[in-house]
């Protein structure tokens, strides 16, 4: 699993004056999953192509097994398969399609014909093997394709965003097919997306890229639990709305007085510092305000007014004034035990593990790539560059009481 | 004689004279066509799929070669191969080897241009799918060329055209002699200027069944490439 396989090494590459890619080591081990996760123009593409060597950067160096040059191009192109997000066909049947690639590898036609009808039913499109490939849907069209790459039984696959052009349900079942048979039939999986829950659902490892620079590599949780920088915040889920000045540096444990709220923190800021503050709604802990009198044993409470409702299908976001102005993600029945109306009062915890503090002036989750600014009433990922294609957040909203009482 | 009355009669009867000129029309310009397609559709594909450094010249130039006149074409041929020029030695003026020569420096610019032209329109995602799923590098190159075969078949009409309708430099490199480098062209020219309209206008009737024929051929060929399902 640590083995590397395929490693690329100072990778930069421009298109006229500028830089599109500046990457200084990345890897994909043997037997894993490397999603790198992007926005748009981030550079994902580019460097899927220079990996899979199919064009060259403008300096670099990438190895397959610690091979170089041609001879690494060579077994690469033997030993790997890629499926893009609008793959080519060839015009003729879904089995002409499929078996393109054993074609290549000249595998004799009885086998080739057994192989693309093997792995046609394992994908359950089995039916569609006679088919004329124009006929498809887009959805089967690019299970076809799924189907082409994983019949070579590829040592390294490479997923260029393979489900981005893809409708919810047909999106859903490939990522489940993924999930079911790509990391059987693949050895390694390097997936380029720019949908965060694809990324953090599937990858073993994680690579941020963000204007073609590498910002964070690591396992999901370790993204999850800490982001590099607010960028990372924001590309994780995290809300960044909440500014503050520190009031007191204890180590990495920061009190951050936040529009005459104490909020305890971790993070690495000076006192005096001006800061932004980075949390997950899914992390603010909602209760009915009576179970909160008296408390002193919580750190970061306070109370707020529900200032907006939004359902979004079995989860309900709120924003939350009280101050701090706040965004809370949790589930529709607990909304309704708590029944969290416009101007309802609730209780708000918050851990100061959870709430990661960065310097106002770092790059922030959006501003500088789309102009938009983080709102705290705007939809999850409205603004964001990094989409999360549906409102299904990494853990849902720990609900710790209601007017009666805790409830679990 | 009416001379469309003449020139039926002269296609039906089997007249070995007419029929003479007809071979060795289809003999030389079948195997310029040839040549000029082995040279002409490698190099347009080659410039068309490929980007490198003075492309837009190289591009500049062989579109000009579809406004070559054919006459300049024969002059520059006949100076090649006449008895004081370069080639003189071959001995090939006033051969039919001398008129294929010409017809394919006519036909080889438009079937490399025309395939020069629809090769840059294949889009690059057909050459990196082929690669990725693990095409050598000449394998993807006819998989590039299979998304535009209509339009090298296109190609081939155009090259195709261009020399069994031209006549002006075979007359010069050819020069006309009977059995020998007399084809359809030169024979129209012949018989007008002799006032054998009859057999000037059969040569014309068929000069035309045989590019119809022809271009019906190729059109076919091209609609078969599109219609025929591929299974593994």
């Amino acid at each position: 699993m640590n083995t590397e396989i395929l490693v690329g090494e100072r990778l930069r590459h421009s298109y006229g004056r500028g830089t599109v890619l500046d990457v200084e080591r990345i890897a994909l081990r043997s037997g894993e999953l490397l999603a790198v996760l992007g926005p748009n123009g981030a550079g994902k593409s580019t460097l899927l192509r220079f990996l899979a060597m199919l064009e060259k950067p403008s300096s670099g160096r990438i190895a397959f097994h610690g091979r170089t040059g041609t001879a690494a191009e060579q077994a690469l192109r033997a030993a790997s398969a890629a499926v893009f997000q609008r793959p080519h066909f060839w015009r003729g049947e879904v089995s002409y399609n499929v078996g393109l690639g054993l074609s290549f590898r000249r595998v004799p036609v009885p086998e080739t014909k057994a192989r693309v009808k093997r792995i046609c039913q394992l994908l359950e499109i089995d039916h569609l093997l006679q088919a004329e490939i124009e006929t498809l849907s887009g959805g089967q069209a690019q299970r076809v394709a799924l189907a082409r790459a994983l019949v070579l039984q590829p040592e390294v696959l490479f997923l260029d965003e393979p489900t981005a052009s893809l409708d919810t349900a047909a999106r859903a079942d490939l990522r489940e097919d993924l999930e079911r048979v790509a990391r059987q039939r693949a050895g390694s999986v390097l997936l380029i997306t720019h949908d965060r829950n694809e990324a953090f659902t599937l990858a073993d490892r994680i690579a941020v890229l963000v204007d073609g620079r590498l910002a964070q590599l690591g396992t999901p949780t370790e993204l999850y639990e800490n982001p590099a920088d607010p960028y990372i915040a924001r590309v994780t889920g995290a809300e960044l709305s909440l500014r503050g000045r520190v009031l007191r540096a204890d180590g990495r444990t920061l009190l951050v007085d936040v529009g005459g709220t104490q909020l305890s923190t971790v993070g690495d800021a000076g006192e005096g510092v001006m800061v932004k503050i980075a949390y997950r709604p899914e992390d603010l802990v909602l209760a009915s305000p009576e179970l909160a009198i008296g408390e002193i044993s919580t750190r970061n409470l306070f109370f707020a007014t529900v200032r907006e409702r939004r359902d979004i299908g079995g989860l309900v976001r709120l924003r939350l004034f009280g101050p701090p102005e706040v965004v809370a993600l949790v589930t529709r029945s607990a909304a309704e035990e708590l029944d969290l109306r416009p101007e309802a009062r609730v209780s708000v915890r918050i851990k100061a593990t959870a709430l990661h503090t960065y310097p106002a002036g770092e790059r922030d989750g959006d501003l500088g790539q789309t102009g938009m600014d983080a709102e705290p009433d705007a939809e999850p990922d409205a603004a964001a560059p990094i989409e999360s294609a549906e409102p299904e957040p990494p853990a849902p909203a720990e609900i710790v009481g209601d007017r009666s009482g805790p409830a679990g | 004689m009416d001379p469309l009355f003449e020139a039926f009669r002269l296609i039906v009867s089997g007249d070995l004279q007419v029929w003479r000129v007809i071979l060795r029309s289809a003999q030389i310009s079948g195997s310029a066509l040839v040549i000029a397609v082995l040279i002409g559709l490698p190099i347009g594909a080659a410039v068309g799929l490929s980007r490198f450094r003075f492309r837009g010249p190289v591009v500049a130039v062989i579109n000009t070669g579809l406004a070559l006149p054919p006459v300049v074409v024969g002059l520059v041929v006949f100076l090649l191969l006449s008895r004081s020029g370069p080639l003189g030695g071959l001995q090939l003026l006033y051969s039919p080897v001398a008129m294929v020569f010409a017809q394919v420096i006519i036909a080889g610019p438009y079937i490399a241009a025309v395939t020069l032209a629809a090769a840059e329109s294949v889009p690059a995602d057909v050459r990196l799918q082929a690669r990725a799923l693990g095409a050598g590098r000449f394998r993807a190159i006819l998989l590039q060329l299979r998304e535009v075969r209509t339009s090298l078949v296109a190609a081939v009409a155009a090259g195709f055209g261009a020399i069994i309708s031209e006549v002006g430099a075979v007359m010069i490199v050819g020069g006309n002699i009977l059995g020998e480098t007399r084809v359809m062209t030169t024979a129209i020219v012949q018989e007008t200027q002799r006032g054998n309209f009859g057999s000037a206008i059969a040569f014309g009737i068929v000069l035309l069944l045989v590019a119809l024929y022809i271009n019906a051929l190729l059109l076919l060929l091209g609609w078969r490439a599109t219609r025929r399902p591929l299974t593994a």
